[in-house]
């Protein structure tokens, strides 16, 4: 076999294992062998080199017995926060340090039944919480662009994993921006679903009512292929929507009305503002049309995700008392012992923050100045969303309002760390599908743009980010990796 | 900065707190606090809380048994469990 793009996305390679260029076993041995020479990165928290090849030898054989699907063969890293039967889940916590899944989730299940082989688990900030994957358990990822700078997080290891040509594609979850912050950072593409389209059932809970799975890869075209294989209706998940996940695959053929939220572009870094600009122009030249339209209450998006997602935080994160699973303390003296110390030990410090945070936010006296003032904020947030998709199909934004920071830079200021969200949470609290594409770079590191859609509009977004990648190639520019060759 | 009473908050947590942690905490808390506190001058008073992003109602199902939860295979991660019982320390004497 010869493998010469590590960068390959699931499209090309689906296609050469179509028409035999490459076998599943050699595809797998290659990005194995990669990630090996890569962990200095520290993307990944768990190489699963033996129950890949097995998984591997069973795709070719399901090819050669023609009983094989599109993805068959494509390799494929999961966040270590889906469970993984027989595989660590640590969720990038001391807590779940030793914490083998006794079952897949659905989104695991489901790209397991396609065929497609997991080459490993993703680094990530512990529990989801974190936009620098500085907070795992397992220590910081280096962004392949600049080992010095952070990956973004929370889905940092996967976006890093895909920038560095470790896997074609991996999955992530985005409460508040944790695919597209990170996406935007590592120069990859990412998308987050509607609220409800990818299944929960097996994804370690942050906030319930944010929590959303999606995939990082290279292109649009890479995520419009995989997506379908895990989205769609799961019993097994209260909120997951009913709706037929065949319109994911819709083709969108004709001009869109595309809105630029001016709320998002007040003070924005000039050439962050630039980047965003040719994008505009870039889209428009493809024959779309371009509008200005307001989401006023965008300001307040910040405070309410942080008081939401902190109380559902504090709520979901109590089943880890060291009783059934996870951490325990040695030698309690009693069981309030046993919850404390367990808890006490087994988280880190952010987490600790969110759970003070949300305990505060639920607790007597301040449950309706908080909680439930948020929530009502959360309703005119998606309201300025859907008054302004009564005129567009999609808006177009900043990512994030500047490109990775360095290592260790906000770690002490988590407020500062906080605002990294702003232009990714208003989004999710309304349950909207966004992608990030990469759209340029500030000083040699990539920058994204952000398309955002109506609910279950994941096929516009997809083509639209498709027709800006059919007209430039950042998505298409990798970093160049010290120690990434043989 | 915001009135916080961090022993009441810990223990609502189930979290012990170092001093070097409470001192981080403390100030961290008061920070984060006079964020979310931005949300104050906002005029919401006839607005309908949001707690679900699509507005969807709870599914039932049949009342019929389905999977059977696998005792032995998920007692197998407890960090103490015997004859289908987890074990904790003593509660009453």
């Amino acid at each position: 076999m010869e493998m010469n793009d590590p960068f390959a996305g699931p499209v090309a390679l689906a296609a050469g294992l179509r028409d035999g260029t490459w076998s599943a076993v050699e595809l797998t041995t290659h990005y194995l062998e990669r990630a090996k020479r890569l962990a200095p990165l520290n993307s990944l928290i768990t190489l699963c080199e033996d129950s890949a090849l097995a998984e591997a030898r069973a795709a070719d054989e399901r090819r050669a017995s023609g009983t094989a699907g599109e993805l068959t063969g494509v390799p494929i890293v999961h966040k270590d926060l889906f469970c993984t039967a027989g595989t660590l889940t640590s969720c990038g916590s001391k807590m779940l340090a030793n914490f083998v899944a006794p079952y897949d989730a659905t989104v695991v299940a489901r790209l397991r039944e396609a065929g497609m082989v997991m080459l490993g688990k993703a680094n990530m900030d512990e529990f989801a919480m974190g936009s620098s994957n500085e907070n795992s358990f397992y220590g910081a990822v280096q962004n392949p662009w600049d080992v010095q700078r952070v990956p973004g997080g929370s889905s940092g290891g996967s976006a890093a994993t895909v920038a560095a040509g470790i896997a074609p594609i991996a999955t992530g979850t985005d409460p508040g921006g944790s695919i597209r912050q990170p996406a935007a950072f590592c120069g990859v593409t990412g998308l987050k679903p509607t609220y409800g389209r990818v299944s929960r059932f097996g994804m370690i809970a942050f906030a319930s009512s944010l929590d959303q799975g999606g995939l990082l890869a290279h292109s649009a075209a890479d995520i419009a292929l995989t997506l379908p294989a895990m989205a769609g209706f799961d019993p097994q998940d209260s909120t997951s929507s009913e709706r037929d996940a065949a319109d994911l695959m819709a083709t969108i053929d004709r001009p869109l009305r595309i809105g630029l939220p001016r709320e998002y572009f007040d003070g924005l870094d000039g050439q962050m503002a630039a980047a965003i600009d040719a994008v505009r122009t870039q889209l428009e030249q493809a024959g779309h049309s371009v509008t200005n339209v307001s989401l006023p209450h965008t300001d307040l998006a910040i405070p309410a995700y942080y008081v939401i997602s902190g109380a559902e935080a504090s709520s979901n994160l109590s089943r880890y008392d060291g009783v059934r699973f996870g951490h325990r303390c040695e030698d309690p003296l009693d069981l309030h012992d046993l919850y404390t110390r367990s808890r006490s030990e087994g988280f880190g410090g952010e987490v600790k923050r969110r759970i003070l945070t949300g305990t505060y936010a639920l607790s007597v006296g301040y449950y309706d100045a908080y909680y439930v003032k948020a929530q009502k904020l959360r309703r005119l947030i998606q309201q300025d969303f859907l008054a302004a998709f009564e005129g567009v199909d999609a808006l177009l934004a900043p990512t994030t309002p500047n490109p990775a920071f360095p290592l260790g830079n906000l770690t002490n200021d988590p407020v500062a760390m906080y605002q990294q969200d702003v232009f990714t949470v208003p989004a999710s609290l309304a349950g909207l599908p966004a992608a990030s594409v990469p759209c340029g770079f500030i000083d040699g590191l990539p920058v994204g743009a952000q398309l955002i859609g109506p609910h279950f509009g994941e096929a516009t977004l997809l083509q639209l980010a498709s027709d800006y990648q059919n007209a430039s190639d950042w998505h298409q520019q990798h970093p160049e990796l010290a120690g990434a060759n043989p | 900065m915001a009135d916080i009473d961090l022993d009441k908050l810990s223990q609502l947590a189930q979290l012990a707190l170092t001093d070097n942690e409470r001192a981080t905490a403390a100030q961290d808390l008061g920070r984060i606090v006079e964020l979310i506190d931005a949300m104050g001058g906002a005029d919401v008073a006839a607005i309908q809380p949001m707690s679900h992003p699509l507005d969807l109602t709870q599914r039932l199902r049949p009342d019929a048994v389905t999977a059977q939860v696998d005792v032995p295979r998920f007692q197998g991660i407890a960090p103490e469990a015997q004859d289908g019982f987890y074990l904790v320390p003593q509660v009453i004497d």
